[in-house]
């Protein structure tokens, strides 16, 4: 429960610090965490569901662009404010690193299986993005 | 007499020039950028103008009876998004006749000139906040927060510093990462910090290109393949840059 609250917590100050770094305007940092914080949340309870690191990464990413769209919509600001900070928590960090680590260390399968694994995730955010503009696109034209 | 005067023609192409400049200059998606460009020239009565956007340059043509084609060089970007948000409200307000193009260009212009909204001690700082964040989201203690913390900044200010010193790009992230790597052995070698892998994630994190790697997936789907493809380059090459340097240190090191 503790390291729940603790994970939300710190994906809320980190999304919204990262908005900051980004200049995102004033009255937007706290949707910025908030979008921030749910993604890595749904990332969070999905890993520790044992599902695959690159699906939750699929769904998480997809959720965070879904809620971009819904602040930028609300708040008639462009949809990169919202969502680049979102998408930070799930760049495959550790994996790139542990790669790199192991190349640096001559374990160079360990570092290619790595460096695959942290590709495939890189994937699954650009993925993620396109579903939701893709649902986004066809809600748009089927009402007109 | 044709129903636009020269000086109208002059003055819609300079808006949409400037409009333009601006978007791409701060870190908009190329869609946006030339989207912005279109509705800002129809709303100044030019309803058939072209516009090409590429991360370096942008090249804007407008028809009718009078065609105009203008060209931009874009050398310095950065990331600034209030200035994508407020130009973006000067051009829906432009779109429903709420600015003529006179007030805009002024309005405009003082966006240009005005300063980031965040001071470079608070973004230093929360580089600083988010790198202790990460850790605690990759799973780290939290008595390693505060080291996590001091690396992360000083990373980030050095990154600051450098990008205004050295014009050169990729090198400001190759040495900043370099800064994190010597900082967190420092402080696993001296017991001020536990954990030396999570210490340099945590604190690598405010260097990683996230605008880049949004802004080329966006561009990629809308079909501007030359931005995308290039943004994609530049991110690769900056997450290289903090390989790199990480790698240096680490390999020091061992």
């Amino acid at each position: 429960m503790i390291t729940i609250l603790e994970q939300l917590a710190t994906s809320f100050v980190a999304s919204a610090a990262f908005g900051l770094i980004f200049n995102v305007p004033k009255r937007s940092l706290i949707q910025c965490g908030i979008v921030g914080m749910l993604g890595w949340a749904l990332y969070v309870v999905l890993t520790q569901q044992a599902i695959n690191p690159t699906i939750a990464t699929l769904l998480a990413a997809g959720c965070v662009a879904v809620l971009s769209q819904i602040m930028a919509k609300l708040y008639r600001m462009p949809i990169i404010v919202f969502n680049v900070s979102g998408i930070i928590p799930l760049v495959p960090g550790g994996l790139a690193y542990n790669a790199m680590r192991s190349a640096v260390e001559n374990e160079f399968d360990a570092a290619l299986q790595l460096g695959t694994q942290a590709f495939m995730i890189s994937g699954a955010i650009a993925m993620g993005l396109v579903l939701s503009e893709v649902i986004n696109q066809a809600i748009r034209r089927s009402r007109l | 007499m044709t129903s636009h005067s020269e000086s109208h023609d002059r003055l819609t192409a300079e808006l949409c020039l400037l409009a333009g400049k601006i978007i791409l200059q701060s870190g908009g998606e190329t869609h946006r950028v030339e989207d912005t460009m279109i509705r800002i020239a129809a709303a100044g009565g030019f309803p058939d103008s072209q516009s090409y956007v590429t991360p370096t340059g942008i090249i804007f043509a407008m028809g009718g009876s009078n065609p105009v084609t203008r060209f931009v060089r874009i050398t310095d970007r950065s990331t600034d998004l209030s200035k994508v948000t407020l130009v973006n409200d000067v051009s829906r307000r432009i779109g429903v006749g709420d600015l003529t193009a006179s007030e805009a260009i002024a309005r405009l212009k003082e966006i240009e000139a005005a300063r980031v909204v965040y001071p470079d001690w608070l973004q230093v700082v929360s580089a600083a906040i988010a790198s202790g964040c990460f850790l605690i989201m990759f799973k780290g203690g939290w008595h390693d927060f505060f080291p996590a913390m001091l690396a992360g900044g000083a990373g980030f200010a050095l990154l600051l510093i450098l990008h205004r010193l050295v014009p050169i790009r990729f090198f400001a992230e190759f040495l900043s990462a370099t800064v994190i790597g010597g900082l967190s052995i420092l402080f696993a070698r001296t017991g001020f910090g536990h954990e030396l892998d999570l210490m340099i994630i945590g604190s690598v994190m405010p260097l990683v290109p996230g605008l880049l790697i949004t802004n080329a997936v966006r561009d990629l789907m809308a079909g501007h393949l030359v931005s995308g493809l290039s943004k994609g380059a530049e991110a690769l090459l900056t997450a290289s840059a903090i390989g790199a340097g990480i790698a240096v240190m680490l390999s020091a090191w061992n």
